[in-house]
């Protein structure tokens, strides 16, 4: 269903022809909003709870002597204390990984990740947006649900979660996934990695939200309903 | 598509909009997570749920990796954690380790009859749960070996152990067996220093660090877990496999 405009129509009494008020377009599946949501809140608690856990050792060099990298606060933290900011990270960690999974397998196999993959045909089509979006240049047409810039964007963030999933696990069992932690140059530097994928992926989240405030209300609703009302294509 | 259904009356329209929104009210149960009345109960099971991925993931054949001697950090450099007082004051001459539960031959165990068992050395990873990690280098008597010696009944599934300092914890019998799992006497090649444990404390390259209990005065090889562990009585996990 996804894909296709529809018009909506306002009926006029038994005689008259209806008028079109409007248009829509399904663009998000339900797997996809449900996963999105789910995915907001878990992603919420696993940085608010992982801040707190980073809290009691807030460095990345050696115990002795302890260099502190910086001080965050407790009262943007989950958890309280470090035990219980564990209990939160080690629940949620299922739930954020599960709806990862849900939501990849369901876009490989309706083949709706077409609607969000950045590929090599979207290349060209960067440049474009960037001007459009930081340097006032002109707004490219707009043909589909997402621009090459969004793609761009939405197909880094998913390789951020894959890969806060993979330093995440090379974190938590690096005797038992090894070649994960080998890959990452050993715990330690797991450590460093996983930081580093939160950092990146709340900037993405960051753009992600300015977007969707400057995008409006009928782009917000459509992450809701699925019907996105007067698309721009 | 066929032309008559790309039509939609507005009515409709905002009828299909609203069910396709309720659809997501299943996304509304993560709130429980909120709510005091269920929110212990709920991280709980969560981290139950993880320590039960955590037994299943152990593989007993699979080695922590050990390091060469230039990579240990050095021993002033390697951190001294107890939960109360560095040093309980054990007097060693009186010292033995009291052996209970599921064994053939329980009873009190002196230092030099665990000091008679094959000693190991390994230079492993020690991981804090706060974070922080140091390589170190221990030696002892592998505690499956012990296990035998006192006639350990294999099916039991844990091993508790209580310490001088009040200290507690308990083990699962696969990591108990693991080769690396070290009754461990000396670091560095020098015996255990008091702060670190002295005469004798786990060494488990396996699992984070406040598993590795420190000053040990009982075991016990037991069916059924009666105390957990000190830190798993505060909210931490009791499995925390590496």
């Amino acid at each position: 269903m996804s894909g296709s405009a529809i018009e909506i129509i306002q009926s006029r009494g038994k005689d008259e022809e209806p008028i079109v008020v409007a248009h829509a377009v399904y663009e998000h599946p339900f797997i996809v909003r449900l996963c999105h949501w789910i995915n907001t809140v878990a992603l919420f608690v696993m940085v608010g709870s992982g801040l707190q856990i980073f809290r009691a050792f807030p460095s990345f060099g050696a115990k002795i002597p302890q260099k502190d990298l910086l001080h965050w606060p407790k009262a943007f933290a989950i958890g309280g204390w470090l035990g219980g900011a564990l209990q939160w990270h080690l629940t949620f960690m299922w739930i954020y990984l599960g709806t990862g999974i849900l939501y990849l397998g369901y876009q490989l196999f309706s083949g709706n990740y077409k609607q969000v993959l950045f590929v090599p045909r979207d290349i060209p089509g960067v440049w474009p947006m960037v001007k459009h979006y930081f340097f006032f240049g002109p707004k490219p047409p707009v043909r589909e649900a997402y621009n090459p810039l969004q793609k761009q964007a939405y197909t880094s963030a998913i390789g951020l979660g894959v890969l806060s999933v993979l330093t995440g696990f090379a974190v938590w069992k690096p005797i038992q996934f090894s070649w994960l932690a080998w890959m990452m140059g050993g715990f330690h530097y797991a450590r460093i990695w996983h930081f580093a994928v939160m950092w990146a992926i709340l900037f993405f989240v960051l753009g992600h939200l300015v977007m969707v405030i400057l995008h409006g209300w009928n782009n917000f609703l459509s992450m809701l309903t699925g019907w996105k009302k007067d698309p721009e294509y | 598509m066929k032309d008559n259904d790309r039509k939609m009356d507005e009515k409709k329209f905002r009828q299909v909009s609203r069910r396709e929104l309720l659809k997501l009210t299943p996304v509304l149960a993560l709130g429980a997570f909120a709510l005091p009345k269920f929110q212990e109960g709920l991280l709980k099971k969560g981290l139950g749920f993880s320590d039960w991925a955590s037994a299943r993931m152990f593989r007993s054949g699979h080695l922590a990796t050990t390091f060469d001697n230039s990579d240990l950090t050095p021993f002033t450099k390697f951190p001294i954690n107890g939960y109360d007082v560095d040093d309980p004051g054990v007097i060693f001459e009186n010292w033995t380790l009291t052996v209970s539960g599921a064994v053939q031959k329980p009873g009190e165990y002196t230092l030099a009859q665990v000091q008679a068992l094959p000693r190991y050395r390994q230079n492993t990873r020690h991981v804090c749960v706060e974070g922080w990690d140091v390589i170190g280098r221990f030696g002892g008597a592998r505690l499956s070996d012990f296990l035998q010696l006192i006639g350990a009944d294999p099916a039991a599934r844990y091993i508790t152990v209580n310490c001088a300092d009040d200290y507690y914890e308990s083990l699962d019998m696969a990591t108990a067996l693991h080769p690396q799992t070290l009754l461990c006497y000396e670091m560095y090649e020098r015996p255990l220093t008091r702060e670190h444990g002295a005469p004798l404390r786990l060494s488990i390259p396996t699992k984070v660090g406040y598993k590795q209990a420190k000053y040990l005065t009982d075991l016990k090889v037991t069916h059924v877990l009666d105390r957990v562990g000190y830190w798993e009585d505060q909210g931490y996990s009791w499995f925390y496999g590496l």
